[in-house]
C-alpha cells in the first residue's frame, strides 16, 4: 500500500537529529519508522510519521527544507527468505530497481515485517505487490 | 642592479616629457583607431588636442572594467587581428573574461620590463628561476617565463601545483629564485616540511611574489621560513600583467615602469585626481601598448604614490603594497573571483536562489588555499534520493569550477544557515567569523 514519507536535508553536525526530534515531539507526532542516508556533510532523514501533513508542517517551521513523497510499504513474513521471496524477487522479475529501502518490524511486534520502499515505477511496483 | 638607467633612472622632468610626448601620440592612436575611445571622448567633449600637458590627462574619461566586458572580445583593439600574436585572460565580472591581446611588440616591450623587474629584485642572468606562477591563459606564467629568458637567466618552467615535483626540482637543479603567488610559497614550505626538507638549506634566495594580495606579515613568515629575500610584485591583465610595478631590495614600495605606465591616483567616490602621498585608487594609462592599449583605467585597488627618488637610485615613483579594493573581487590562488560569477552560475542551475556564502580564510591563506561556496538547500532543490543531491552538487561543482576557472568547494547548507542581513548581502566571509 502507498504511504507518505517525510524528508529532511540536514547537515552532518552534532545536534541536528535533536532538533528535528525536537520539532516533531513539539506536536506530539510519532515516527513509525525512521532511516538516515549521508554524506561527510549532510544527509537526508527520511522517516514515516503517524501524522505526515503535520509533521512537515512542524519541520518547515523550525526552519528545516523538508518534502513529502508517496512510498510503498508492505508487509513481510518475519522469516528467512521472507524479503527475497515477497518484495525483492517479485519487483526484480518486472524489472523495477528500488530506489532505496528500509525496514521496520511493525507494531506488536509479531511475525511480520514491514518495508518502506521507493521503487523507480510507483504504480507499477504496486501492482506487482498487490498481485501477490 | 638597474638595468636600464637611461629609463629607470631618469631625472623626472626628462621622464615627464617623455610620458608626455607617448600620452599625446597614445590618444590620438586611440581616438583615430578605437570606434568606443571616440565615443567616449566625444561625450566628454574631448579630443586629442586638449592634451597639452600631463595635467590634461584627468580630461579624459575613465575606462572600467565594465568596458571591457561591453566591447568583449575585441572592441577595445586598436590593431587588426592579423598583427596580434597571443592572448591572455582572466575573470570578468560576470561571464565573459577579460581578453588582452598583444602584438609582437607588445611582447617583447613586456619581455623586456620583465626583465628589469626581475632585475630590480636582485636576479640576474645567473641565477636559476623556477617559475611556479601558472602557464596558460594567466598572464604570470608567460610573463615571468619571458622575463627570465631576456634577462639570460636559467627558467625552469614548472607551472603551479605538483608541489613535491617542484621541492623535488628545486633541490636537483639548485633553483636560486623562485616566482610563485604568496600563498604558493607557503604551501612550498609546508610540504618542503612533511619531506623533511628544510628550504633553508637549499640554494633558494630570492622569491618573487604577486597576483594576490598579502601582507607584511606574510612577508616576514616567508622570508623566514625559506630562508629568502621576499619581494612584492603588482600587475594586471588589463594592463599588460605582471610588470607594471615591483620592489627593489630596499622594499620601500614597488617602482613603477613609468615610461610605460602613466599612473595617478584618484578618489574613488568622486573620480577627482589626489595628489601624492595620498591614499585612493590607483588609474593606469599604458603609453606604450599597441593592441589595447587603455586610457585611465579604473584598477580598483586601493594604493597611495611616492615620487621621491629611491635609495636604489631609480627615480621612478613607487606605489605602496595594494591594501584593498573598491569592489567585491576576490583573488584566489592568483585568480580574480566576483561573487555575481558565483550568483550567475546559481540561477543557472535550476531552482537555486542565490542564498549562498563565499568563505575564505585569510589568516591561513595558505592551509586552505581553498574557495568554499556555501549553497543553500531550498525546497525546490531538495530530494529525498541520495544520488539527485549528489548529482546537484557535482553539478554545481562542475559549472563553477569552469566559470570560476579554478576549484571550489561546495557545501550545501540547511536554509537560514546563511544569516541574512538589511540591504546587501554580505557575500563574503572569513572562516574567523564564523
Amino acid at each position: 500500500m502507498r504511504v507518505k514519507q517525510v524528508s529532511v536535508f540536514v547537515e552532518n553536525e552534532c545536534g541536528r537529529l535533536e532538533a528535528i526530534l525536537e520539532a516533531l515531539q513539539g506536536e506530539s507526532i510519532n515516527i513509525r519508522a525512521l532511516s538516515v542516508s549521508e554524506t561527510a556533510e549532510f544527509g537526508i532523514v527520511r522517516m514515516i510519521l503517524d501524522n505526515p501533513e503535520k509533521g512537515l508542517q512542524a519541520l518547515r517551521q523550525a526552519g528545516f527544507t523538508t518534502r513529502i513523497d508517496w512510498m510503498l510499504s508492505a508487509q513481510i513474513p518475519d522469516v528467512p527468505g521472507g524479503l527475497l521471496n515477497t518484495v525483492a524477487r517479485p519487483l526484480a522479475k518486472a524489472g523495477i530497481n528500488i530506489k532505496y529501502f528500509y525496514a521496520y518490524i511493525g507494531q506488536g511486534g509479531g511475525n511480520e515485517a514491514t518495508v518502506v520502499l521507493k521503487p523507480d515505477d510507483l504504480e507499477k511496483a504496486e501492482e506487482v505487490l498487490a498481485a501477490r | 642592479m638597474i638595468r636600464d638607467p637611461e629609463h629607470e633612472a631618469m631625472p623626472r622632468s626628462e621622464l615627464e616629457k617623455l610620458q608626455l610626448e607617448r600620452l599625446k601620440a597614445k590618444v590620438r592612436e586611440v581616438y583615430e583607431k578605437v570606434p568606443f575611445y571616440r565615443r567616449t571622448f566625444k561625450e566628454k567633449g574631448v579630443t586629442p588636442d586638449d592634451i597639452q600637458t600631463l595635467a590634461d590627462l584627468t580630461k579624459l574619461p575613465f575606462t572600467s572594467k565594465l568596458d571591457f566586458r561591453d566591447n568583449y572580445p575585441y572592441g577595445l583593439m586598436a590593431v587588426p587581428l592579423e598583427q596580434v600574436v597571443r592572448i591572455h585572460s582572466s575573470s570578468g565580472t560576470t561571464g565573459k573574461p577579460v581578453i588582452a591581446p598583444y602584438t609582437q611588440r607588445d611582447i617583447d616591450t613586456w619581455s623586456e620590463i620583465m626583465a628589469r623587474t626581475l632585475a630590480t629584485c636582485g636576479a640576474t642572468k645567473d641565477d636559476v628561476i623556477q617559475n611556479a606562477y601558472g602557464y596558460g591563459l594567466f598572464t604570470g606564467g608567460l610573463g615571468f617565463h619571458y622575463g627570465a629568458e631576456r634577462l639570460g637567466a636559467l627558467v625552469i618552467p614548472t607551472s603551479s601545483g605538483n608541489t613535491k615535483r617542484q621541492i623535488l626540482l628545486l633541490q636537483d637543479l639548485g633553483t636560486t629564485v623562485i616566482t610563485c603567488t604568496p600563498s604558493y610559497a607557503l604551501i612550498l614550505h609546508e610540504t618542503a616540511t612533511e619531506m623533511g626538507v628544510d628550504l633553508r638549506d637549499t640554494k633558494l634566495r630570492l622569491g618573487i611574489f604577486g597576483a594576490e594580495p598579502w601582507s607584511e606579515q606574510m612577508r616576514r613568515d616567508i622570508e623566514e621560513r625559506l630562508g629568502i629575500l621576499a619581494m612584492n610584485i603588482y600587475g594586471l591583465t588589463e594592463v599588460i600583467g605582471p610588470g607594471v610595478s615591483v620592489e627593489c631590495p630596499y622594499k620601500c614600495g614597488m617602482h613603477i615602469a613609468e615610461d610605460h605606465f602613466l599612473v595617478e591616483i584618484i578618489d574613488p567616490e568622486t573620480g577627482e585626481q589626489l595628489p601624492y602621498g595620498e591614499e585612493g585608487e590607483l588609474v593606469i594609462t599604458t603609453l606604450t601598448k599597441e593592441a589595447q592599449p587603455v586610457i585611465r583605467f579604473r584598477t580598483r585597488d586601493i594604493t597611495s604614490l611616492n615620487p621621491e627618488p629611491c635609495q636604489c637610485g631609480r627615480t621612478t615613483a613607487r606605489m605602496s603594497r595594494v591594501t584593498g579594493r573598491t569592489d567585491d573581487m576576490l583573488v584566489v590562488r592568483g585568480v580574480n573571483v566576483f561573487p555575481s560569477q558565483i550568483e550567475s552560475v546559481l540561477l543557472d542551475v535550476e531552482g537555486v536562489e542565490p542564498h549562498y556564502l563565499i568563505v575564505v580564510d585569510r589568516q591561513h591563506a595558505f592551509k586552505s588555499d581553498e574557495l568554499e561556496i556555501w549553497v543553500e538547500v531550498s525546497e525546490e532543490l531538495f530530494s529525498d534520493e541520495m544520488q539527485k543531491m549528489e548529482d546537484l552538487e557535482r553539478r554545481l561543482q562542475s559549472e563553477m569550477d569552469s566559470v570560476l576557472g579554478i576549484s571550489a568547494r561546495i557545501k550545501l547548507v540547511e536554509p537560514k544557515t546563511i544569516a541574512r542581513t538589511e540591504g546587501k548581502a554580505k557575500r563574503v566571509v572569513d572562516r574567523s567569523e564564523l
